[in-house]
Order: C-alpha cells, then sequence, then structure tokens
C-alpha cells in the first residue's frame, strides 16, 4: 500500500490541475465571447417587456450577481467562491428555485443511471470482443458487423429504436419520465417498481450502445495479444488454454480499462442526450430545459457538474488501474 | 500505390463501408437534380401528413371516369370507414341479443354487416343497456346505412348569380379515374414533417449540410491535430510537455460540455451550421494529436529519419519527406473517424436546442430535434425520425466500416 502513494498522489495532482482547468474553461469560454453576457441575457429574458425601468432594474440585479461590472479576476475569485458555497444564483426558468435545488434534484437521477449501464456495457462488451477474438469463425463474423452497427448508432439514436418498439408499438414498458406521474417520491413498494420499469428503456439503450464499442476495441486488443510470443511459449509449454486465455484477457483488458477512463466523457455526453428522449429526469433533461429556457446560471452550473462528475469517475477508474497493473506494482517497489 | 489501392479495396469491410458511403453521397447529388424541390419549403397544411401518393382530389372529379365493376370494392369501402371500435360494439350488441359468440367473427366485414342488418332491432333493450348506449347503437345503425348505399354522391357547384347549389357532376360508386391523368399528383414518400415539409427532400438536402459540417469540422480537427501531434512528437522536450498538458487536459474534460458553452455563448443568430462545423472541429483535435505524436515517435529514431538529419535537410522538410508518409494511413484513419463524430455531435447539439440556426439549413440533428419537439415519437410519426435516425447510423456505420476495413489492412496483426 505504501508503495503506491507516488502512484496515487501523482494521480490525484492531476486531478486537481484538470479541476481547475475545468473551472476556468467554464468560467471564461462564455465570457470571451464578444459583448456583455450579462446584457444577452437580459435582452433575451426582456423580449417584449416595454417598461425600461424594469429592464434596467434586471440587468442591475444581473450584473451585480455576476460581478460583470467589475475587473476579471475578481469575478473569478467570486465565481470561485460561489462555487465553493454551492451557491450558483436563482434559476431564470424555475425561478424561485435555486441552481443548486434543481441541480441536486436531478444529479442522482443521472448517477443511478448512467454508472450502472455503463459499467455493465462495458463488461458484457469486453466479454463479447474477447470471445469473438478467442473463437473467431461464425461467431466472430456475425459479432463484428452487429457491434461495428450499434457501436455507429448514437445514444439517442437507439434511445429512440427502443422508445417506439418497447414503448409505443408494444407498450410494455412507460415511455418517459423517471416514475409514474401519479406518484410522490417516497420508498413504497409502488414507487420502487415505477422507477424500476421507467428505467429499463434508459438503461438498455446506454448498455447496447457501450456494448458494441467496448466490443470492438477488446477485439482488437485481444487479437494482438493472442498473436503475442508469451502466448506461443505458454502452449508450447503445455499450459492449459483456460489459463492461457485468462493471461490474454489480463492484458487485453488493461488498456481497455485506460479507454474507459478516457472516453468516458464522451460515454456520459451521449447518455446524457439519450436522458432527454425519456425525459428521464436526470442532468440530460435539465440541461434541455435550461438551454430552451435561456437559462445561463443553470447551464453553466450543469455542465460544471458533469465535468466534475467525468473527472471524479475519471480519477477513481485510474485508482483502480493502479490497483490491477502489476507494472505499477513493480514501478513503486523500486 | 496502386498496390496498395488494390489491397485495400479487397478489404471487404471497406468496399462495403466505402459503397454505402458513396451511396448516399450519389443520393445526394442526383436527387435534387431530379427533384428541384426547395428542401425548406412548407407545402403541407398542418403537421405530419402519412407517406404517399398524394392525388388532387378537385383535379380528379374533373378528369375522365371510367367504370370499373370490382366485387369486392363495396367491402374494401366498408372496411376502411368501420373502425374496430364500431366492429366492437357490433359484437357487444349481438352477444347481448343472444347471438351464438362463436359465430361472430369481427375481422370478417362482410358477414359481420349481415349479422347485424338481419337481426338489429332498435326497440330491443337489455338489462344493464342505458338509454346513452341504445342511442348509440341507433346512431351506428344510422350510420352503416349511408355506408351500405349504392348511390353515388353528387358534387354542386354554387351558382355565382342566384348563390343556389347546382349539380356539376355525379361521382358513382364504382367509378375510376387513372392516376396518369391528373395533372396535380405528388408523391411524398416519406410524408411531412411537422412544418408541413417534404421529408424526403428536406431529409437529402439536410444530409448534405451534415456530410459538409462533419467534412469541415474533421478537416479542421485533423489538421489541427496533425500538426500539434508532429510539433509534439518530433520537436518534443518543452513544447511536447506544453502541447501534451493541454491535451491530456482535453481529454478528460468531456468536449461536449465544451460544445454546449461555446454554442450557447455564439447565440442564436451568430450560430449557422459552418460556425458550427468550426466549433465542433475546434473541440475535437485532442485524439488525432495522441495518435499522430505516438506515431511521431516511433519514427522520431528511424534510420532512414536520422540519414536525412545527417544530410542536412531542413525539419519541415524531414517532416513532409521523411514522417508524413508514414503516418499518412493513420491521419486518414482519424479524419474517418472524426467525420463520423462530428457528424453525431452536431446531432446531438441540435437536440439539445444548440444546432445551428433553423431558418435557413437542415440538418439531420435540425430534424430529430423538432420531430422530438413534436413528440412524433410518441404518436407514431415513424417518417419523421426513423428515415433521419437511419441514415446518421448508415453514414457512421459506414465510416466505420472503412475505417476497420484500413485499420486491417495498415495493422497486420489485425488481419484474419
Amino acid at each position: 500500500m505504501k508503495g503506491y502513494r507516488r502512484y496515487f498522489v501523482g494521480k490525484f495532482l492531476w486531478f486537481c490541475i484538470t479541476l481547475v482547468a475545468a473551472f476556468i474553461l467554464n468560467f471564461t469560454l462564455p465570457r470571451l465571447m464578444p459583448g456583455d453576457p450579462v446584457a444577452a441575457i437580459v435582452s433575451r429574458l426582456a423580449q417584449g417587456m416595454s417598461n425600461t425601468t424594469g429592464v434596467q432594474a434586471i440587468y442591475e440585479q444581473y450584473a451585480e450577481l455576476f460581478g460583470t461590472n467589475r475587473p476579471m479576476l475578481e469575478q473569478f475569485v467570486l465565481y470561485l467562491r460561489n462555487v465553493a458555497q454551492g451557491n450558483f444564483g436563482f434559476s431564470f426558468s424555475q425561478y424561485p428555485r435555486t441552481v443548486a435545488d434543481v441541480l441536486r434534484a436531478s444529479l442522482w437521477w443521472t448517477i443511478i443511471l448512467q454508472f450502472p449501464a455503463i459499467i455493465v456495457g462495458w463488461i458484457v462488451g469486453n466479454t463479447l470482443g474477447a470471445m469473438a477474438a478467442y473463437r473467431k469463425g461464425g461467431f466472430d463474423k456475425v459479432l463484428m458487423p452487429i457491434s461495428i452497427f450499434m457501436s455507429s448508432l448514437p445514444a439517442f439514436g437507439m434511445a429512440v429504436v427502443l422508445l417506439v418498439l418497447f414503448g409505443v408499438t408494444l407498450k410494455w414498458l412507460p415511455t418517459s419520465g423517471g416514475y409514474g406521474f401519479d406518484l410522490i417520491p417516497n420508498l413504497s413498494g409502488r414507487f420502487i417498481w415505477s422507477m424500476f420499469v421507467h428505467y429499463q428503456l434508459p438503461f438498455w439503450s446506454i448498455v447496447l450502445v457501450t456494448i458494441g464499442g467496448q466490443a470492438i476495441g477488446m477485439r482488437s486488443m485481444a487479437i494482438y495479444e493472442l498473436n503475442a510470443d508469451y502466448v506461443r511459449y505458454s502452449r508450447f509449454m503445455g499450459i492449459k488454454d483456460r489459463k492461457i486465455v485468462g493471461y490474454v484477457f489480463r492484458n487485453a483488458v488493461l488498456p481497455q480499462i485506460t479507454g474507459l477512463a478516457l472516453a468516458i466523457g464522451t460515454m456520459v455526453s451521449g447518455a446524457l442526450v439519450a436522458e432527454i428522449i425519456f425525459s428521464y429526469p436526470g442532468l440530460g433533461t435539465t440541461l434541455l430545459t435550461a438551454i430552451r429556457g435561456q437559462d445561463y446560471p443553470l447551464i453553466s452550473a450543469t455542465t460544471l457538474i458533469i465535468t466534475i462528475m467525468v473527472l471524479v469517475a475519471n480519477f477513481a477508474i485510474e485508482i483502480l488501474y493502479g490497483f490491477l497493473d502489476p507494472r505499477i506494482k513493480a514501478a513503486q517497489a523500486d | 500505390m496502386r498496390h496498395l489501392t488494390r489491397q485495400v479495396f479487397n478489404s471487404g469491410k471497406f468496399v462495403v463501408g466505402f459503397s454505402i458511403f458513396v451511396g448516399i453521397l450519389l443520393i445526394v447529388i442526383i436527387y435534387p437534380i431530379l427533384f428541384p424541390y426547395p428542401p425548406l419549403e412548407i407545402i403541407g397544411q398542418g403537421n405530419f401528413f402519412p407517406p404517399g401518393l398524394y392525388v388532387n382530389v378537385y383535379d380528379s372529379i374533373f378528369t375522365s371516369h371510367y367504370i370499373l365493376n370490382l366485387d369486392d370494392a363495396t367491402a374494401n369501402r366498408i372496411a376502411s370507414k368501420l373502425d374496430s371500435e364500431d366492429r366492437l360494439a357490433i359484437q357487444k350488441w349481438l352477444t347481448a341479443s343472444g347471438f351464438p359468440e362463436s359465430e361472430i367473427d369481427i375481422e370478417n366485414t362482410a358477414q359481420l354487416l349481415d349479422q347485424w342488418t338481419n337481426n338489429f332491432d332498435p326497440t330491443k333493450r337489455f338489462p344493464g343497456m342505458t338509454n346513452a348506449d341504445r342511442n348509440y347503437f341507433i346512431r351506428l345503425n344510422n350510420s352503416l346505412k349511408g355506408l351500405l348505399s349504392t348511390e353515388g354522391a353528387i358534387i354542386a357547384v354554387e351558382n355565382p348569380e342566384t348563390a343556389s347549389l347546382e349539380e356539376a357532376g355525379v361521382v358513382a360508386q364504382n367509378d375510376y379515374i387513372v392516376v396518369n391523368e391528373v395533372p396535380n399528383v405528388r408523391l411524398l414518400p416519406l410524408g411531412t414533417d411537422n412544418f408541413g415539409r417534404d421529408v424526403l427532400t428536406e431529409l437529402v438536402a439536410a444530409t448534405k449540410v451534415s456530410l459538409i459540417i462533419g467534412f469541415v469540422a474533421g478537416s479542421i480537427a485533423t489538421l489541427i491535430g496533425l500538426i500539434l501531434g508532429l510539433l509534439s512528437g518530433y520537436i518534443g522536450g518543452q513544447v511536447d510537455d506544453v502541447i501534451m498538458f493541454f491535451t491530456n487536459l482535453l481529454t478528460v474534460i468531456p468536449s461536449f460540455v465544451l460544445l454546449i458553452l461555446i454554442s450557447f455563448s455564439i447565440g442564436q443568430e451568430q450560430r449557422g451550421a459552418f460556425t458550427i462545423a468550426v466549433v465542433i472541429g475546434l473541440t475535437s483535435w485532442v485524439w488525432t494529436t495522441r495518435a499522430v505524436r505516438s506515431q511521431v515517435i516511433s519514427l522520431r529514431n528511424r534510420d532512414h529519419v536520422n540519414l536525412s538529419k545527417l544530410s542536412g535537410h531542413s525539419i519541415s522538410y524531414i517532416i513532409i519527406a521523411d514522417i508524413l508518409p508514414y503516418i499518412a494511413s493513420y491521419v486518414v484513419m482519424a479524419l474517418i473517424l472524426q467525420i463520423s463524430s462530428a457528424i453525431l455531435a452536431e446531432a446531438g447539439l441540435s437536440i439539445l436546442g444548440l444546432g445551428p440556426r433553423t431558418t435557413e439549413v437542415a440538418t439531420l440533428g435540425l430534424m430529430l430535434n423538432w420531430a422530438l419537439i413534436y413528440q412524433a415519437p410518441i404518436l407514431g410519426y415513424w417518417w419523421a425520425f426513423y428515415p433521419v435516425i437511419i441514415v446518421i447510423a448508415l453514414i457512421a456505420f459506414s465510416l466505420n466500416l472503412m475505417n476497420t476495413g484500413l485499420d486491417q489492412v495498415f495493422n497486420p496483426a489485425l488481419r484474419e
């Protein structure tokens, strides 16, 4: 455990750096554009408002909230302090709810949907990919085109297909929402069942899309490994096939874990759009309502939360990788 | 070069992907020449007209009528008018009146109507039957009587002087027209969308715009990735450190989030299809940079590069003559993947409502966005969204197949 310290500290430092970079990007990008962001917000908000003093009042209120009338650096400090206190201001489109309140309600939906879905998709995809590489022949010939096609289908496309097939045509599963519209969230059996039923379509649309991409990647990795010298040597030594497959799988899965760490951002973004198709009450749908309502504080906070979520997931995968890859342990022992 | 081309075209995956892609390209080029309809013209009054051949009713009244005596015409007409609710009601009445249930087949229209006309009696009442029910059955009976009549429909024209209706013609039940003779016929193979626009024409135009977006974004991303990858891989040292720092940073920060922030900040008015393409290109170069860099690093110390250095060639010469040819295949593969992911990124962005401005062009993402806003999937208007998803999937599928095929040609380890 002690030997790992350098690795973990390094990864943690990198996590902090990316976090700071994410804050800076989230802060600067909207402000890089020509024009005053607050003026733009107010002009969108004040469309159809003829009362000039009212517009002026709105302008001053938001200028104060975002501190746009102060120097850039001071604005950034103000922004950091607000974020640290979880204070993102009021939501424009869902006034008088605060942004933090809106996000608190939707964040958990996204986490319980996306994490299991991506993990299940990753495991199934890698198993299928390894089997395709090992068995070759008919299994490979059938699985590969299907995987390429499935990974070509964007998550929202898969979502629409599943929605129409199972929700509209067969009427097996509900088409939208996170639970029945006639229920109030509680811990009763009826509510949990309703949640479970609403969970199925978004879950499987993410899983199916993930499987395709992972299977292709794992197949290539496993083919490389199967042709490696150590495999031939082990065969020559008379080691059982089962055991060799175990070695191959372990070696091939390591790059796949790194791949997952790198691709998790793309996966989460795809899954967010899939949420929208089902009006699932997560961050994706929140983002959509925020954009439709030109709700700048909510958009900014949602994108920040998504980024932080991805960074944390990335960090967690890197830590896990440290335990799984024996080379890292060996390097620490030096 | 010829050998290489032959090798590439020997790969089954590449050929299939290439054929699909070229097919889509050909349709996009040829369709507007054959059918020069303006793609965003609103032709339908109302939304989501079903796919089919639209024949002008007014014209068809005044084109010559031909009498065909077809046996099943009446049955077909009644079958199309009698919906399943009416059929169930008939069944209910018949069984309630003591008719044997096993003899009723609600799918057999002729038999059902026969049973109904022979047995229905408006004065009959059953236990549990309300007055409203009774009236409903009487109304049903009257409407069925109308269906069963054999007289034609009279076409009346208003006389402008007396304001009275005068008979202009009779359409008999066995009158037919030939579609070719009707002057106004429009085929809408995919119906219309929520604005009443021809979906097929719009889809072809949208595919073109989306392909252009993909190509522009992919080229920008590949160019930036290539330059940064070459610099960082070949020069190394601090340049490498700085470039890799930003590359690693942007790899973990999801580019989709950056895309959302930038597109939102640009504002609706400034967001054309081209701007979106540029923004997508500017946020998606990291993968190419990584791939190019690792290739360049493995090439950097090869003998032929060292020889070139010793001969005193300049850095730009070495990069162009000794390094680029070796990474060309990777760059092409990266470009193919960038095009497909850019098309998907545009679609995702449009679904969020941050796509290109809506009034000028259609893109695949925008079509999907409108179909979703108007609840087309739930209402069952499949023609408004399935074709779009199929086109998106086909484009991405063909590009991915081409990429996999190329990968197998250039990476001998992956060959079967």
